[in-house]
């Protein structure tokens, strides 16, 4: 006999999902992890989307420690004296009517605190400051886990153990990410109060505003800046490809530090106070960053240990992979109990459950978003055309005006880049983001 | 504009006094790239004038995974530390 039903290794926000659920059906769930505090070695950098969280656990909105939601979107394409933006407001995003909100910003010290708390309430036993070093195996099944020299057993081991999981690659499934595959996320965090934030980005308490930043923020290194208002601080940062920034020789926070000088960025964050520093890696190569396989005897591996995520540039996601591969799993798990199954076989339905659901579908839709998002001449050459046709526009300089034609045409052989290649990389963006 | 050190000292950190982080010196002066020296968001890896060992300050270290990625020449052995021990985010 087991000492747990299931064993849920790390309570992030895809450990705490799975632990929530399955202590709710009643199974004997085991939630360890290696912070003393849950949430306090996890780090985002993007909004958590979706309803994941709303519709599991109720009144989520009432309780949940969310910081706004996200009612309006900003794209920025900067160079340096110059930026164009676009920005998208919809008051429908707030959600109404009992209709989840389409987005929110979170800190992760308490959201995944307060999930981690939630599933303790539903039953589940959480054991924090605790490092997993190794399975349990018979046979090549997983029966448990050992931390700190002690063997815990169960039927089923949940790997939830983040982007660097030390246990996929004890499980063999994957050893390492490729140098190509990852980008690197540098984050600060501003406090700024919450009436400034209200007034500076227009927004009431409780919504606020997301920004996409391209263009020469992040200095020819393929990647983008984001920002985005909490309740009362800040979150700013930059995530740039590893390949590339080693290669430049660049250092993350010098690149980060010349995009919150740039002037529009500054201006944002005029007066705020820096009250802390962080960096997380992000799965950018889709499926290569998979692992060879998600289910076997006795595991699953979810959230960013799956290597779970999609970045296209205009939002950053892996938070509602995270919950919902950990609800997922957590299914398959309460199935696999109820036929006392929990074999290779039992466990693939978990799987099924991942490829019929939007991880799998949004994953292969924005499969080929990578090789776009690295061609370095949308950084540079088509960013700076953007804002070479707005310059022409508004610029009044004496000299007579020219039409919208002749501006565009001088844009494009400005920016070196072929009407052929422009229209190449146009069709690129289109199909892959 | 503050230097990598003082953005450091904002964060909170349980001070593991064993390191999680350990490096094969041979195979490191091997290494053509050494791209940890630069990669490395809180500049846990340093190589002083003139030195052929590279340092390693892992107390330092926010435990993000880039020189994992990053390292091409395989002297690199990354482990997380204690539980427990180790960076702690109050916001993030």
């Amino acid at each position: 006999m087991a000492d747990f039903d299931v064993i849920v290794v790390g309570a992030g926000v895809a450990g705490c999902t799975a632990a929530y659920k399955l202590a709710s059906e009643g199974l004997e769930v085991l939630l360890v992890e290696r912070a003393s505090e849950p949430g306090s070695k996890n780090l985002s950098g993007g909004i958590f989307y979706g309803r994941v969280l709303p519709d599991l656990i109720p009144g989520f909105y009432d309780e949940a420690p969310i910081e706004r939601r996200i009612t309006r979107n900003v794209i920025a394409f900067t160079r340096e004296g110059d930026a164009f933006n676009i920005d998208y407001s919809n008051r429908s995003y707030a959600g109404e009517g009992g209709e989840p909100a389409n987005g929110f910003s979170v800190l992760r010290a308490k959201l995944d605190m307060w999930l981690a708390e939630k599933a303790e309430e539903a039953g589940a036993s959480l054991v924090p400051g605790i490092c997993v070093e190794d399975f349990v195996t018979e046979g090549g099944v997983v029966k448990g886990i050992v931390a700190v020299g002690e063997e815990m057993t169960a039927d089923c081991v949940i790997v939830a153990d983040g982007i660097n999981s030390k246990l996929t690659e004890k499980l063999g499934q994957r050893s390492g990410f490729g140098f190509h595959d990852m980008g690197v996320g540098v984050k600060y965090l501003y406090s700024l109060p919450e009436e400034v934030i209200n007034d500076r980005f227009r927004c009431v308490s409780g919504e606020g505003v997301a920004y996409g930043i391209m263009g020469d923020v992040s200095e020819g290194i393929p990647g983008g800046g984001f920002l985005y208002t909490n309740q009362d601080t800040v979150s700013v940062g930059l995530v740039v490809h590893v390949d590339h920034l080693a290669e430049s020789g660049k250092r993350p926070y010098d690149v980060l530090d010349h995009m919150v000088s740039n002037p529009e960025i500054a201006k944002l964050l005029e007066g705020a106070e820096l009250v802390e520093y962080g960096a997380h890696m992000v799965a950018e190569g889709g499926a290569a960053n998979l692992p060879a396989s998600i289910c076997g005897d006795g595991w699953m591996i979810v959230g960013d240990a799956a290597g779970f995520a999609a970045n296209n540039g205009f939002t950053v996601r892996g938070m509602d992979f995270a919950a919902m591969s950990g609800l997922l799993a957590a299914e398959a798990a309460i199935e696999a109990k109820a036929r006392g199954d929990w074999s290779k076989a039992a466990l693939a339905s978990y799987q099924q459950k991942v490829d019929a659901s939007f991880i799998k579908k949004d994953m292969d839709t924005y499969s080929d978003a990578p090789s776009f998002m690295k061609d370095e001449r949308v950084y540079d050459e088509l960013v700076g055309m953007i804002c070479s046709i707005f310059e022409g526009v508004y610029k009044q300089d004496g000299t007579p005006k020219r039409n919208m034609l002749s501006i565009l045409l001088d844009a494009v052989k400005g920016s070196g880049l072929k009407f052929v290649q422009l229209g190449k990389l146009g069709l690129k963006a289109v199909r892959n983001l | 504009m503050m230097t990598i050190e003082e953005r450091l000292a904002l964060d909170k950190y349980e001070v593991d006094e064993e390191s999680h982080i350990a490096l094969d010196q041979a195979a490191c002066a091997q290494c053509l790239h050494k791209y940890c020296l630069t990669v490395c968001p809180a500049k846990v890896y340093t190589q002083s004038e003139g030195q052929d060992a590279i340092s390693v300050s892992h107390v330092a270290c926010l435990e993000c995974g880039t020189c994992i990625v990053a390292c091409q020449g395989g002297g690199l052995t990354w482990n997380y530390p204690t539980g427990s021990m180790g960076v702690v985010y109050r916001y993030a």
